[in-house]
């Protein structure tokens, strides 16, 4: 593993060589912001938290994940690169942990650089900053299990829109899995556990917990379990698509 | 340095590597020849431990690929075929990454980089993006990632494809000097540069082997090897000169690709200029050329991988 350091600084460089990184993190800003104002009565609610900011970060990742983590394999996997990566001294496990901890600092970037949101709570009112520092957390372990799950699918096709768009339907399997819709869906004829256990796959039932302050242990374990499962995964697929 | 044994390489259906058995030791250059699809790059990226063999072993400086495939990679330095590199980075930047990936920290990563820049005469474009530069330095590009760390095999596919010829003579010479105290392999299709610098030729053809030996032991195995080539003046009688050499007790066929020239076939690949020459003189002939083939490696390649044709 002593190389993962090695892997995760060029990665992370490999972003900001290019206009992709601005274009994110501008997009990003815009779309948190905005969606803070108009759509989460930010204002309106006269509340010093930051509830209507976090509340729309399950589907603001739904399509920027996907779109960071769409690259990391089937651009090396099209150019050849991985050719070059896979047969210097690094194993596959360094390489995929590497690509991903970029990926995931990068999105911590984005997520940090909302911090005038935080400065404006401040100024307006008196916050529980404990609750907003959950939020972030939350929001950043989220990022991480959607990133592994895009990463994952980004080693299964050379085309980074099939990526894109597999990955964004998975991330939409698992988020919608706790929303009333599916819920309700359920609830009407199965079980009462059966319902639970759907639940307890949805982003959105673990975020939520986790935004309102609680951190409790099967939250953080879940995402971070989520993660590695599909880092797992994506070891795997690199191994085994290499050859073709 | 590099022993390959029995190794063979199945993609579903297709045999794409049949049972390849050689080894090569240090100082030697194996040119690996054969047509396109043949195997030569797939039998590379087994030695490299890019692929897994389906069956076989590849052991590099004594070191088995599947026991230590990183140990192995570090004793290498391997050039993919079109030499992918990440367009992005520059060459410095590139090259300092595969120095860390390496091992190389602080002041030993800038000798490394240093040096491999100089080798390849990388120096003008070390700080443009890798995207911005011609196809002659993305390949000496690849060349200086290869040998970074100054590895014990080189192993090189398609070095010179797509180059210029001065570009190609660059990358050659480069070799060149490598070679001494290297083990390197390197494929090509280009006949040319196999007489140029391998010590060893591989003739494969459908994933086996089908000739190996030195450029000219492959050149003796030509119909042409010891022909005579000839061109005579005018006034001579073109039917008449032929009959005179297809006469000569060491000639098998005599050939005549153009008016007032000809190719005389030796039999059992016997020298024959001597008889040529006395022939000449007793016949007056006015001579313009008169040239004994080394052998043609095209003619032996192509005979040996389409033996149908």
């Amino acid at each position: 593993m002593r190389h993962v350091g090695t892997v995760f600084r060029r990665e992370l460089a490999g972003y900001f060589a290019t206009p992709v990184a601005y274009v994110f993190l501008v997009v990003f800003l815009a779309l948190a912001g905005s969606l803070t104002f108009f759509m989460g009565d930010f204002f309106e609610r006269g509340q010093a938290d930051l509830q209507s900011f976090f509340t729309f970060h399950p589907w603001l990742y739904l399509f920027l994940i996907p779109a960071i983590a769409m690259r990391l394999w089937a651009e090396e996997r099209k150019t050849g690169t991985i050719e070059t990566l896979l047969t210097l001294p690094i194993g596959v496990a360094e390489a995929v942990i590497g690509k991903f901890l970029a990926a995931w600092c990068f999105t911590s970037i984005a997520l940090a650089l909302t911090f005038p949101l935080w400065i404006t709570v401040n100024y307006l009112g008196d916050p529980d900053n404990g609750v907003i520092l959950a939020g972030y957390l939350g929001s950043l372990l989220m990022a991480g299990a959607l990133l592994a799950i895009g990463s994952c699918f980004s080693a299964v096709t050379k085309n980074q829109v099939i990526a894109f768009v597999l990955a964004a339907a998975v991330c939409v399997i698992f988020t919608l899995s706790g929303s009333p819709v599916v819920l309700n869906f359920f609830s009407g004829w199965l079980p009462g556990t059966v319902v639970d256990t759907v639940a307890s796959f949805s982003f959105l039932t673990h975020f939520n917990a986790i935004v309102k302050g609680v951190i409790e242990a099967r939250d953080v374990v879940f995402f971070v379990a989520l993660a590695a499962v599909f880092l797992f995964a994506n070891i795997l697929v690199v191994d085994i698509n290499k050859a073709e | 340095m590099i022993e390959v044994e029995g190794l063979s390489k199945r993609f579903g259906p297709i045999l794409a590597v049949d049972d390849l058995t050689f080894s090569t030791p240090k100082g030697e250059v194996l040119g690996f020849l054969g047509p396109n699809g043949s195997g030569k790059s797939t039998t590379m990226k087994m030695i490299t431990g890019y692929l897994t063999p389906t069956a076989g072993t590849v052991r590099v400086c004594g070191i088995d690929s599947r026991d230590k495939p990183i140990e192995l990679r570090k004793r290498i330095g391997y050039l993919p075929e079109g030499a992918p590199l990440y367009a992005d980075m520059t060459p410095r930047g590139f090259l300092r990454f595969v120095g860390q990936v390496h091992d190389f920290r602080g002041a030993a990563l800038d000798d490394a980089v240093a040096r491999a820049v100089e080798m390849t005469g990388l120096a003008p474009v070390t700080d443009q993006p890798i995207d911005t530069l011609s196809k002659g330095y993305k390949r000496r590009v690849g060349v200086a990632q290869a040998l970074i760390h100054d590895p014990e095999v080189l192993i090189l596919d398609e070095p010179t494809d797509g180059l210029d010829p001065n570009q190609k003579h660059e990358v050659r010479s480069l070799i060149r000097r490598m070679a001494p105290e290297k083990t390197i392999i390197l494929s090509t299709h280009i006949l040319e540069e196999v007489e140029a610098l391998c010590t060893r030729t591989i003739i494969i053809a459908k994933g086996r082997i089908v000739a190996s030996g030195t450029p000219e032991e492959l050149e003796s195995r030509s119909r042409y090897h010891n022909a005579v080539s000839l061109r005579l003046g005018d006034g001579i009688d073109p039917d008449a000169a032929r009959q005179a050499l297809a006469g000569l007790a060491g000639v098998a066929e005599v050939d005549s690709p153009a008016a007032r020239r000809f190719v005389a076939f030796p039999r059992d690949g016997q020298p024959i200029l001597d008889q040529v020459a006395r022939l000449g003189r007793d016949q007056g002939w006015p001579m313009e050329e008169m040239v004994v083939e080394r052998g043609r490696l095209d003619e032996v390649f192509r005979s040996i991988t389409r033996p149908a044709a």
